[in-house]
C-alpha cells in the first residue's frame, strides 16, 4: 500500500461519560472514496466532525499527509465539509455561496467568478448563479453545497449523509454525479451513510462501524461476500442461516437437514455434535437439481416476490426458512405459493460466523 | 400605556406576517357563502373593530383637518410647525430612538450571551421568563422604581456619595432625556430579547461550521453571514422598539411630571385641558403620533416578512 | 472560545444588575418609611387605605369583565376564521394589530370625541357608560395577545376533525363551541386572560382620561403625594405582573404538547 493521505490513530471520544468512538484506527489512501457505515448512533458523525476540527478527540491521533492537524481550528483545516441539511447561507445567492471560501482566502474577483463559474458547471448548475437558497429543490441546494465545499480546492472532503434529505430517485442520481465528480477531482473523499446500498455502491472501501468500533474496513465486494463479523453481514444485505450440527470438525463436516456435508470455512475450534448456525446470501441459494450443488433441501414455497429483474422466493424447509433469489425467466413463470421445491446450495458459498 | 410586550411570541407567529404580505384574492367571497352561524360568530368583532379601534382613529384623521366650525382646513396642519411641538416631537423622537438603539443593542448582546455563550442552561430559562415580565413591567410603577433607585433620595445615588462622595444628581438627572432612556430601557431591552432569541436560534449551527470548513474565522463568519441573516430582524425590531417607546406615556408621565414635554404628554394635557386653544390641532397632533407609529410598525411588518422567507 | 464565555459572563452580569437593582432599591425604599427602623409600615398605610381598596377591586373587576368581553368576541371569531374563513386571516390579523400601531393614548382620544356627551352614543355621560367604555378600551388594549392565544389554543387541537366529529354527532355551531372546542383551549384562553390583567391591572392613560378610578391612577395620585408608598405601590405592581406571568408559564406546561409549529 502507497503511503497513507490520512491516518486515524486510536481514536477515543466519550460525550458525558459515554464512549461513542472507542479506539478506531484508519487508513485511507490519496484520492480514495471511503465510505463510513453503520447504524444510528454509532460515530459516524462524531468520527467526521473529529476530522474536521469540530470536535476535540479525547485521546488519538489523526495525521494528515503526515502531519497531526489535532492542534489546527477547523478554518485552518483546508477539508471541505457538505452536511446533512445543506446549510447553504440564506442571504447569499448561489455564486456568493459557492464563493464564500474564495472569499476569504482573499482570491481577487475576476479569478473567483471563473472558478465559481467553473464550478457551477461543474455541478450542472450554470445559469443558476443568481438565485437563492430558498428558490432551490432541496437536490440543487445539496449540489451547491457541494461545488461551495470544493471551490476552494480543500485536500479533502467530508459528506455527512447528505443525501438522506432527499428523494429516492435523485438520492440515486446526486450519489452518481458525487462519485463522478469526486473521481474527475481525485479527491480524498470521506462519506458517512448508513443506507448500505448506497456506501456498497459508490465507495472504493467501506468501513462498517458499530457501537463506536470498526466491525470490518474493505473493499465493497469483500464487505459483501466476506464478511468477517456476524454483524457485518447481517448489516449489509440479506442473510440466510440454517441451523446445522457439526459432524467432524476435523473434517470440517456437518449434517443439515438429514444429510452430511463438507463446510470449507467451518472454523476448528467447533467440537462435534455442536449446534451451528451456516449463513449464505440470497443469491447463493438457487432453485437446484441436485447434482451441482452439495447441500440439497426439500421444502414448500412460502412467499414469492417478484421484484421484476429478480424473484425472491421464501422457502419453508419444516425447521428452516430460506430466502433466494433467482432471475427473472421470460418464458418460465415462478413456482406458485405451496408448490414442493429442492434447492441447492454450494458449499463454498456458506459462511459460519462468529459473533 | 401601550405595552407591545408579549409581541415577542407574537413576533414569531403568524400575526404578523400575514397582513402586509398577503392581502390577496377576493376577501368578500366569503359573503356568498354565508351562513347565519357565521354572522354571528364574526359580526361582533368587525362591529367592535370598527367602533372602537377604526373611527375613533379615523375620526381624529379627519378632525386633524377640520376648524372649530367642522370646515375643511390645513391650518391645524401647519400649526404643529410652531416651537413647542416641534420640540415635543424632537425630544419624543430622541428618547424614542435612544432607548430603541440601545435597547436593541444591549438586548442583543445578553440575547447572544445566553443563547451562544455557553452559560449554563438555567441562565437562558430564567432571562427568558424575566423578559416576559420586565417588559410588562412598566408604567407608572417603573417610574417609582426608578425614583426610588436613582432619585434624589434613590438607593444608587445615595450610595455613590456615601461609597465615593460623589453627587450623581449632578451629572445625572432622572427627570431628563437621559433619564427617561435608562427609565425606558428596562422594557426596552427584555423586548429585545424576547423578540430577538427565536432569531439568534434559528441560526443554524451548520453555517457557521460550513463558514469554518471554508477558511471563516468567527468574526468573518458574523460578518458575512450571522450578522447579515439577523439584520432584517434587528431592523425590523428597531421599528417596533421605537414606536413602543414613541407611544408610552405614563412612565414618562409619572416620572417627570410635564417637565419633560414628549408628545403623548402634551397630547395628554391638550385632552384634559385644550392648553393648545385649539381642538383641531389636538387632532392634528394625534395624527402626527400616529403617521409615526404606523410607520414604524409598518416597515417593522415588511422587514418581517423578508426575514421569514430567507429562514425557511 | 475562553474569552468568549468570560464576555457572555461579563454582558449578563452587567445586564442582572441593571435589572436586579432598581428591584432591591424600591424594595428597600418602601422598608425606610421610618426613621429608626426597617419596616413594612408603608405597605400597610397602602393596603390600609380604602382608596387603594376601591380602586384596586374597580380594576380587577374591568379587568374580568375586559377578559369576558375579549373572549366572546375573540373565540367565535378566531374558530371561524381558522375553520371556514382562512382567507379572510390577513384581514382579521391585521385588525389584531391595530392596538399596537395605535397608542393608547390616540385610542382613549378618539373615543372622547366620539363618546361625548353630545355625540350620537353618549357613553361618557353615563358613570355605567363610562364604565364599558373603559372595559372595551382594555379588550382594544389586550385584543393582540388576546387572539393570539386563542389562534394558538385552536391551531395546537384539530379543529377541522373535532368539528367533523361533534357535526356527525348531531350538535350544532353553538355546541361545537362551547362544548368541544372550548375546553380544549381553555389553556390557552386562560394565558390570555392572565396576560390581560397584567396589562390591564395598572394601566393609567385611557383610565385617566376617562377619569375611572383604577389602580394605576391611584398609583398616580399617592406618587405624586407621598415619599415611600410609591415603592411599596412598585413592589405590590410587580409581584402581581410576576404573578400573571407566572400562571402563564405554569399553563404552558399544561398546554397541549402536539403541534408546535410556529
Ligand atoms: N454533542 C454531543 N453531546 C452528547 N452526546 C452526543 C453528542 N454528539 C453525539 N452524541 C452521542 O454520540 C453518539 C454517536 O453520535 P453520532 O452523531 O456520531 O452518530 P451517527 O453514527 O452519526 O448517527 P446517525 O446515523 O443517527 O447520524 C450518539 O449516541 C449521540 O447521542
Ligand atoms: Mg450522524
Amino acid at each position: 500500500m502507497a503511503e497513507e493521505f490520512l491516518r486515524i490513530d486510536k481514536l477515543v471520544k466519550s460525550f458525558g461519560g459515554i464512549p461513542v468512538v472507542k479506539g478506531v484506527d484508519l487508513g485511507f489512501n490519496k484520492g480514495e472514496f471511503v465510505s463510513l457505515l453503520g447504524p444510528s448512533g454509532c460515530g459516524k458523525t462524531t468520527i467526521l466532525r473529529m476530522i474536521a476540527g469540530f470536535e476535540r478527540p479525547d485521546s488519538g491521533r489523526i495525521v494528515v499527509e503526515g502531519n497531526d492537524i489535532a492542534h489546527l481550528q477547523p478554518n485552518q483545516r483546508k477539508i471541505g465539509m457538505v452536511f446533512q441539511a445543506y446549510a447553504l447561507f440564506p442571504n447569499m445567492n448561489v455564486a456568493e455561496n459557492v464563493g464564500f471560501g474564495l472569499k476569504i482566502a482573499g482570491m481577487p474577483r475576476p479569478q473567483r467568478e471563473a472558478r465559481v463559474e467553473e464550478m457551477l458547471k461543474l455541478i450542472g448548475l450554470s445559469g443558476y448563479d443568481k438565485r437563492f437558497p430558498f428558490e432551490l429543490s432541496g437536490g440543487q441546494q445539496q449540489r451547491v453545497a457541494l461545488a461551495r465545499a470544493l471551490a476552494p480546492s480543500p485536500r479533502m472532503l467530508l459528506l455527512d449523509e447528505p443525501l438522506s434529505a432527499l428523494d429516492a430517485k435523485i438520492r440515486v442520481s446526486l450519489r452518481e454525479q458525487i462519485r463522478e465528480i469526486q473521481r474527475e477531482l481525485g479527491i480524498t473523499t470521506v462519506f458517512v451513510t448508513h443506507d448500505q446500498e448506497e456506501a456498497l455502491s459508490i465507495s472504493d472501501r467501506i468501513v462498517v462501524l458499530n457501537a463506536g468500533s470498526v466491525e470490518q474496513f474493505g473493499q465493497p465486494f469483500e464487505i459483501y461476500n466476506r464478511p468477517q463479523t456476524k454483524f457485518v453481514a447481517t448489516f449489509v444485505g440479506q442473510l440466510n442461516t440454517l441451523n446445522a450440527t457439526v459432524a467432524n470438525a476435523g473434517q470440517k463436516t456437518v449434517t443439515v437437514g438429514g444429510a452430511t456435508v463438507t463446510i470449507p470455512s467451518l472454523p476448528a475450534t467447533l467440537r462435534d455434535g455442536e449446534a451451528v448456525a451456516l449463513t449464505m446470501r440470497p443469491e447463493a441459494v438457487s432453485l437446484a437439481d441436485g447434482a451441482t450443488r452439495d447441500i440439497v433441501l426439500d421444502g414448500k414455497v412460502a412467499e414469492v416476490h417478484f421484484l421484476g429483474s429478480v424473484i425472491r422466493l421464501k422457502v419453508d424447509l419444516g425447521d428452516n426458512a430460506i430466502s433466494l433469489d433467482t432471475f427473472n425467466d421470460q418464458r418460465t413463470p415462478p413456482p406458485p405459493h405451496g408448490a414442493p421445491v429442492r434447492i441447492g446450495i454450494a458449499s463454498s458459498d456458506v459462511l459460519v460466523l462468529g459473533n | 400605556m401601550n405595552s407591545v410586550s408579549s409581541v415577542a411570541d407574537t413576533a414569531a407567529g403568524p400575526v404578523s406576517t400575514g397582513p402586509v404580505a398577503r392581502v390577496g384574492g377576493n376577501p368578500f367571497r366569503f359573503l356568498t357563502t354565508l351562513r347565519p352561524g357565521d354572522i354571528l360568530a364574526i359580526a361582533p368583532f368587525i362591529l367592535f373593530a370598527l367602533l372602537f379601534l377604526v373611527m375613533p382613529t379615523l375620526g381624529l384623521v379627519v378632525g386633524a383637518f377640520q376648524d372649530a366650525n367642522g370646515n375643511f382646513t390645513f391650518d391645524n396642519i401647519l400649526q404643529l410647525g410652531g416651537p413647542q411641538i416641534v420640540a415635543s416631537f424632537w425630544i419624543s423622537i430622541r428618547v424614542s430612538a435612544a432607548s430603541a438603539v440601545l435597547g436593541a443593542l444591549i438586548g442583543l448582546a445578553i440575547a447572544m450571551a445566553i443563547i451562544r455563550g455557553r452559560l449554563p442552561e438555567f441562565i437562558r430559562s430564567s432571562v427568558m421568563t424575566f423578559s416576559g415580565v420586565a417588559s410588562n413591567f412598566a408604567g407608572i410603577p417603573l417610574a417609582f422604581a426608578f425614583l426610588a433607585t436613582l432619585g434624589r433620595l434613590g438607593l444608587v445615588t445615595v450610595l455613590f456619595k456615601t461609597l465615593f462622595g460623589f453627587d450623581l444628581t449632578r451629572s445625572f438627572n432622572i427627570l431628563s432625556f437621559w433619564g427617561l432612556t435608562v427609565t425606558y430601557l428596562y422594557f426596552q431591552i427584555p423586548l429585545m430579547i424576547l423578540i430577538i432569541a427565536p432569531a439568534i436560534d434559528g441560526l443554524k449551527k451548520e453555517w457557521s461550521e460550513a463558514a469554518a470548513t471554508l477558511g471563516a474565522t468567527r468574526f468573518q463568519f458574523w460578518r458575512h453571514v450571522g450578522f447579515p441573516v439577523l439584520w432584517p430582524n434587528l431592523l425590523g425590531t428597531l421599528s417596533l422598539l421605537f414606536a413602543n417607546a414613541f407611544g408610552a406615556i405614563a412612565t414618562a408621565y409619572a416620572l417627570t411630571g410635564s417637565s419633560l414635554n414628549i408628545v403623548p404628554i402634551l397630547l395628554y394635557a391638550q385632552i384634559r385641558g385644550d392648553v393648545l386653544h385649539n381642538p383641531g390641532l389636538g387632532a392634528a397632533l394625534a395624527l402626527g403620533m400616529i403617521v409615526i407609529t404606523a410607520l414604524a410598525n409598518v416597515i417593522y411588518l415588511v422587514v418581517r416578512t423578508r426575514a421569514e422567507r430567507w429562514l425557511k | 472560545m475562553k474569552q468568549g464565555k468570560l464576555w457572555s459572563w461579563v454582558i449578563f452580569i452587567l445586564g442582572a444588575l441593571y435589572f436586579l437593582v432598581p428591584l432591591y432599591a424600591t424594595f428597600d425604599f418602601s422598608l425606610h418609611i421610618r426613621r429608626d427602623h426597617l419596616s413594612f409600615d408603608a405597605y400597610a398605610n397602602v393596603l390600609n387605605d380604602p382608596r387603594f381598596q376601591a380602586a384596586f377591586s374597580y380594576s380587577l373587576i374591568i379587568g374580568a369583565a375586559a377578559i369576558v368581553v375579549g373572549l366572546l368576541l375573540v373565540v367565535p371569531a378566531a374558530y371561524y376564521v381558522r375553520l371556514r374563513a382562512p382567507h379572510l386571516r390577513p384581514i382579521i390579523e391585521f385588525i389584531t394589530l391595530l392596538p399596537l400601531i395605535i397608542p393608547a393614548i390616540i385610542l382613549v382620544f378618539g373615543y372622547i370625541r366620539m363618546y361625548n356627551t353630545s355625540s350620537l352614543i353618549p357613553l361618557l355621560g353615563t358613570n355605567f357608560g363610562s364604565d364599558v367604555l373603559l372595559t372595551l378600551a382594555y379588550v382594544a388594549l389586550a385584543l393582540p395577545y388576546m387572539y393570539r392565544a386563542v389562534d394558538t389554543g385552536l391551531r395546537t387541537i384539530d379543529v377541522q376533525t373535532l368539528t367533523e366529529a361533534a357535526n356527525i354527532l348531531g350538535a350544532n355551531q353553538a355546541t361545537i363551541i362551547a362544548r368541544v372546542i372550548f375546553p380544549n383551549i381553555i389553556v390557552a384562553v386562560l394565558s390570555g386572560a392572565f396576560l390581560t390583567l397584567a396589562i390591564v391591572i395598572g394601566e393609567f392613560t385611557i383610565a385617566s382620561l376617562l377619569n375611572r378610578q383604577v389602580f394605576g391612577v391611584y398609583m398616580q395620585n399617592v406618587g405624586a403625594n407621598r415619599a415611600y408608598e410609591p415603592s411599596a405601590l412598585a413592589v405590590i405592581s410587580f409581584v402581581i405582573t410576576w404573578g400573571a406571568m407566572g400562571m402563564i408559564q405554569l399553563l404552558a406546561r399544561f398546554a397541549p404538547k402536539t403541534a408546535r409549529l410556529d
